[in-house]
């Protein structure tokens, strides 16, 4: 028992050692020609989401990252991937844009939260998170998300209602942070490594709750051979997902067996 | 107004099963005492004003109350009540925490389903139990509103809906999150088939409710006073390192913030709901 506790939330803090590609080595690596459009067109533009154009081998498609920073610098200027309303409505714009043009969207994900100050509260950051999944559940363009690192709740939900979802090996996926479930539930910080184990937020826990599709592995993580891969099982899902005439109603129902207490099919 | 009174459930359906609570008229009835005003108000005399002081503060309600207040007389059918929460991830503590909030809710899980009419018109349902967990979202709930808006969508009814929710249910994990994905495709769908859905937030309704089902309806009211929002207010505090402003999080600055339509005394909301389903009623023309 003692080595699952660690265990999870040793993942968790390795998911955020900020060594880890983040989304613009990730934009520069498996895609070419990006250029990145900025702003939300309400009177803000938000550094902590990268969002534009970029060809995947050949085929245009619109890009949306969660961006980190690797340095303290840069981790300060991108609000350390905790998104503002701003970014999620650029995110909006730019998905009503590929739907306007028949564009796939590929989300990078990399978030411990959405963003939690006053600004973001009064800017409407649940209004924001909120229009976001209501828009990617009526795309009729292919979307996939991939969980890089962090998957914190519904600041990285907001650009994970999508046809696939893929986290890397290294990722987590969680409702709530380990610490905050321990303070929450158990008032004891020292209870952070169970309440990680007890959360189930590992990508091989997301896996078998069915919450994510596909693990990345992470041999030669950052290298060519990695970013390669990965653009090819992008390519090569776009090129399926694409031929689909039913891909908003096959999402709609990706999401509704969680808890489809009629469907009695032995998911939990 | 004079339609309006407090009046006892008139079916065992209404009251969810249990004996109506005998109203005590002696001295020992028990009082409420208003956070804001300090008065203390017998509970009986408050029930008849639904839980409103006389300062205006809006003391919580729980959703068979909400029920009575709002549906047609005699209308309310309860659906779905057999979908009810378990402990999918085998998550400690949690069975006796759901034990708990059943016994002391008299209900099985966070929000009531129904069908029923207000001013005659028919309407789909979903109430949230404070009482429960504080309406805390699991796969239960998710699966409940989920299947209202479903059959909301196939009868062309409009959906109203009524917040109050601590947010999404830890205990669920990774599921509870999934089910703002799966209620938000539900909305979408009956928004997609030109169907009205009517929010009315509730204190508190915060975090994964607040990020996806109470702020997705064509029309949103909020209660006065009732506290809105995504974070937690000591989170935000400690984010921000100051002290917030005295009115976070609050519908009247909400409001004010552009994120909610109306602010409706809790009296007049029925009135404020008759009228706005009225005016999305087939023909649309007012008699």
């Amino acid at each position: 028992m003692n080595r699952t506790v660690s265990g999870a939330y040793a993942k968790v803090e390795a998911a955020r050692n900020s060594a880890r590609p983040t989304g613009i080595d990730y934009i520069s690596n498996v895609f070419s020609s990006f250029i990145e459009l900025h702003g939300d067109r309400r009177g803000g533009d938000d550094p902590s989401l990268v969002g534009g154009l970029a060809y995947l081998e050949r085929q245009p498609v619109t890009v949306l990252a969660i961006e980190k920073g690797h340095t303290a610098k840069q981790r300060q200027a991108r609000s350390f991937g905790s998104v503002h309303p701003e970014g999620y409505r650029k995110a909006l714009r730019l998905m009503r844009q590929a739907q306007k043009f028949h564009r796939p969207v590929i989300c990078l994900v990399d978030t411990a939260g959405a963003g939690c100050g006053l600004a973001d509260e009064q800017h409407g950051i649940g209004q924001a998170i909120a229009e976001n999944l209501t828009e990617l559940a009526g795309l009729s363009v292919p979307v996939i998300s991939i969980l890089i690192s962090e998957g914190g709740s519904g600041g990285a939900l907001a650009l994970a209602l999508t046809d696939e979802v893929w986290m890397l090996k290294g990722a987590y996926y969680s409702v709530i942070s380990p610490e905050g479930c321990a303070q929450i539930l158990w008032k004891d910080p020292a209870r952070t490594s169970e309440a990680a184990a007890c959360l189930h937020l590992t990508a091989d826990d997301a896996l078998k709750l069915k919450v994510a599709d596909r693990i990345i592995s992470e041999t030669d993580l950052g290298k060519k051979p990695f970013y390669d891969n990965l653009r090819g099982s992008l390519a090569s899902e776009l090129e399926r997902l694409g031929k689909d005439p039913e891909l908003t109603e096959k999402r709609y129902a990706r999401f509704r067996r969680f808890g489809d207490f009629a469907a009695d099919d032995g998911a939990f | 107004m004079a339609l309006l009174h407090f009046r006892k459930p008139d079916n065992a359906l209404e009251d969810g099963g249990r004996d109506g609570l005998p109203v005590q008229e002696d001295a020992l009835e028990p009082e409420l005492t208003c956070p804001e005003c300090r008065h203390s108000t017998p509970v009986s005399r408050l029930q008849s004003r639904y839980m409103v002081c006389s300062c205006g503060y809006h003391f919580r309600m729980n959703a068979r109350e909400r029920i009575r207040m709002i549906v047609d007389r005699g209308t309310f059918q309860e659906m779905f009540s057999d979908v009810a929460g378990d402990d999918p991830l085998k998550f400690p503590g949690y069975p006796e925490k759901l034990e708990t909030a059943r016994a002391a809710s008299g209900e099985n899980e966070a929000v009531i389903c129904g069908t029923g009419t207000i001013g005659k018109m028919p309407c789909a349902f979903f109430f949230m139990e404070p009482g429960f967990m504080m309406g805390s979202m699991g796969t239960a709930v998710g699966e409940r509103i989920t299947r209202t808006f479903e059959l909301a969508r196939e009868r062309n009814l409009p959906v109203v809906g009524f917040t109050v929710s601590g947010g999404a249910r830890m205990q669920e994990g990774l599921l509870s999150l999934m089910q703002m994905a799966k209620v938000s495709g539900a909305v979408r769908r009956h928004s997609d088939a030109g169907l009205l859905y009517i929010a009315v937030l509730t204190d508190p309704t915060t975090g994964g409710v607040t990020a996806s089902f109470a702020m997705q309806a064509d029309i949103t009211l909020c209660e006065p006073g009732a506290t809105v929002g995504f974070a937690g207010k000591r989170i935000v505090e400690q984010a921000t390192g100051k002290k917030l402003p005295k009115n976070f999080q609050k519908a009247e600055s909400v409001e004010e913030e552009g994120f909610i339509d109306r602010i409706v005394p809790r009296q007049q909301l029925k009135p404020v709901l008759t009228q706005l389903l009225a005016m999305h009623c087939t023909g649309g023309e007012r008699t």
